[in-house]
């Protein structure tokens, strides 16, 4: 049993506001063996110059120190390939550092980075990240992923990471899902959402316009999930700006406040005991004691069925900036979709939705940008980006990528990067004729969740627009 | 190239002794495009690391006697005094006192459930399971962790009983020496070199 204190349970009080000023990312895809990770990392940080109008070499003045974000050293067979990063960026010999939290990478880095920052040791910091997953064949890369489990009680197993989150959705698809077929079209759903919305990202790897029907009729990995229901592997870089106050506003006019909390829990999911639910500010006491009656065989928390890290990152971030009610208090978010159920459990571990009601954020047409059912738009839209299912996981890049698809909202700047036929051509790839512009009109507030595996870490990045803050934040 | 004389390893005076060969070395290949432009080269590895089980190692080794070994918390000053573990945690998550060792085999006969499980047909490289593999989350009465595994024969369900099997001739000394069975299979369907 978790039993936390006070001391742990504090809203964490930073010395200082940190600002986002500025982010870039590459091209994303399965394999890109003309390019070594560098040059992708470049391509990443040249964007983020070109953002706000300095060449690299200005932009590169700013910063003070520098955070790596890579995730598994066997795919790149590199150890300290942050060094080699480092010198092609041209920032020796400013203070760099490596970060590895699995799936939570990119937000991992995040977090460091914001902490330099809001600490007084940086006016400016570089969070930079990158994967490279075409380095091996696809079953030696499931045997390097599935070494991120225990090597020794899990990884003999199989060697196949899915099969350990596999049991996590099975739980869930029975006790909250029900085994329902209407729930199975519900997941499918969002792989189709996230598909499509991929279609009007020229960065995203797996664009498909797809149906409920082609992801039940697709290979099955894991009953109940399918292929079109997981995330993909990918290669790729991106990377964020934070600043101070004084350097932020002398970079950009226009940079937006970023906090970054972080959660974890235990490797194992076999070492997760029973313990109370951690309530958000739009929870109270009483309405979980009847979980286990509505949901039989989900009176264990967080069991096998929710990601108390992810809790644990809400709980600080919603504190930091002051927020209630996530659906209320944001107008975005982007979620780590690994799995469409593992979305799912996200909604409810976030609070976007109570503990088994999730599936109702996306029959609501909550989660869309344009509410199927009213044709209003959705009321907290989320993976604009299409997400992991359809624009990448190149998992040192992922919770930057998601940061930087938020903040371009909130600067009323994401068509502008999304519809710009140079960048379709440079990618080579082809913009569709029906491309539909995602500018979640009026955006204030956003958030991004990047989560690791079976939640061994997750962090939260909430981004605010200086003019609307929202009172009561720590 | 030859692969003879794979490395072993002995432990002599508390330091690793080790004979044999350790990693192979093959010759790097080009890897060229359709128009014969080189755009990188394969590297290949084959290496053999050298692990230490530490505390663990009495699980490990008891699982060729056919025993399951847990452990417990036996600090009364502890929060959570008491709580029995499987996965062998060597020490306490709460007060980090040594934990005792428990021998949980009894009970996993008796009082052993799926708490959830999943079937799949894919498997990453090094893989020795058969597929599908049948992933089972084991729960037991009165232990607060919930034991992965897989199950050798049937198809799993949540709530079904299970009983452990263990493989006592050949053991590999790793996790694939303890498997899962429906309750009531009898000893003669049990797979080769396995026992209850
Ligand atoms: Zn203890």
């Amino acid at each position: 049993m978790i039993k936390f204190s006070k001391q742990q349970l504090k809203i964490p009080q930073m010395s200082k506001p940190v600002y986002l000023v500025t982010g870039g990312m590459s091209k994303f895809d399965r394999a890109i063996p003309e390019k070594r990770t560098e040059e992708l990392v470049i391509d990443a940080f040249l964007e983020a110059a070109e953002f706000i109008k300095k060449s690299p070499e200005e932009l590169k003045k700013y910063i003070h120190s520098c955070y790596y974000g890579h995730f598994a050293d066997h795919f790149g067979d590199q150890l300290l390939g942050e060094a080699v990063i480092h010198d092609r960026l041209g920032l020796d010999p400013l203070g760099n550092v490596g970060i590895k939290t699995g799936g939570a990478t990119g937000g991992s880095t995040i977090w460091e980075a914001y902490k330099a920052v809001a600490s007084g040791y940086s006016d400016t910091a570089l969070a930079m990240g990158w994967e490279r997953m075409d380095e091996v064949p696809t079953d030696e890369g499931n045997h390097y992923i599935a070494s991120a489990a225990d090597k020794d009680w899990e990884t003999p197993m199989g060697h196949i990471y899915t099969g350990y989150y596999a049991v996590m959705a099975q739980k869930y698809w029975q006790v909250f899902g029900k085994e329902e077929e209407s729930f199975r079209r519900t997941l499918a759903e969002i792989a189709v959402k996230n598909k499509g919305y991929a279609r009007m990202n020229p960065h995203a790897q797996s664009p498909m316009k797809i149906t409920v029907e082609d992801v039940l009729n697709s290979p099955i990995v894991a009953h109940p999930l399918r292929a079109l229901d997981c995330c993909l592997m990918s290669v790729g870089a991106s990377c964020v700006i934070l600043a101070d106050e004084k350097t932020a506003y002398e970079m950009t006019d226009n940079p937006l406040l970023l906090y970054t909390s972080a959660g974890s829990h235990t490797l194992r999911v076999a070492d997760r005991r029973d313990m109370a639910i951690p309530l958000l500010p739009n929870e109270s006491p009483d309405q979980y004691k009847d979980l286990g009656v509505r949901f039989p065989g989900g009176d264990r928390y967080p069991g096998f069925t929710g990601f108390l890290a992810a809790r644990m990152a809400a709980y600080y971030a919603y504190g930091m900036a002051g927020i209630v009610d996530p659906t209320e208090d944001l107008d975005l978010v982007e979620l780590h979709d690994a799995f469409t159920i593992s979305d799912i459990q996200t909604y409810e571990d976030i609070g976007i939705r109570p503990y088994g009601e999730g599936r109702t954020y996306v029959e609501s047409g909550d989660c869309y940008h344009t509410n199927p059912f009213t044709g209003q738009p959705g009321k907290l839209p989320a993976n604009l980006s299409g997400g992991l299912i359809g624009c990448m996981h190149a998992v040192g890049a992922t919770g930057i990528m998601q940061v930087i698809e938020v903040a371009q909202h909130i600067w009323g700047r994401w068509s502008e990067m999304h519809a710009d036929e140079a960048k379709w051509k440079r990618f080579n790839r082809v913009k569709p004729d029906d491309w539909t512009d995602l500018q979640v009109k009026g955006a204030k507030r956003g958030m991004a969740i990047s989560h690791a595996g079976v939640g061994s870490h997750v962090t939260a990045t909430v981004l605010v627009h200086p003019d609307h803050q929202l009172k009561g934040r720590g | 190239m030859t692969t003879q004389n794979r490395g072993t390893v002995k432990v002599e005076n508390g330091r690793y002794r080790v004979t044999g060969n350790f990693h192979y070395a093959y010759p790097n290949e080009p890897i060229r495009d359709e128009s014969g432009k080189l755009l990188g080269i394969t590297n290949p590895a084959d290496m053999t690391h050298i692990h230490a089980y530490g505390g663990e190692a009495p699980f490990f080794e008891n699982l060729s006697n056919a025993k399951l070994l847990g452990t417990k918390c036996a600090n009364p000053k502890c929060e959570t005094y008491g709580s029995v573990y499987i996965p062998y945690r060597i020490h306490c998550p709460d007060c980090l006192m040594r934990n005792e060792e428990v021998d949980l085999t009894e009970l996993a006969r008796k009082g052993a459930s799926v708490h959830t499980f999943m079937i799949t047909e894919r498997t990453g490289a090094f893989n020795t399971l058969e597929k599908p593999i049948r992933f089972v989350n084991v729960e037991f009465e009165g232990v607060s962790t919930i034991l992965m595994g897989y199950l050798s024969i049937g198809e799993p369900k949540i709530g079904m009983k299970v009983v452990p099997i263990f493989q006592t001739k050949n053991p590999t000394f790793t996790i694939m020496d303890l498997s899962w069975v429906p309750a009531g299979t009898s000893a003669a369907d049990l797979p080769e070199g396995f026992a209850f």
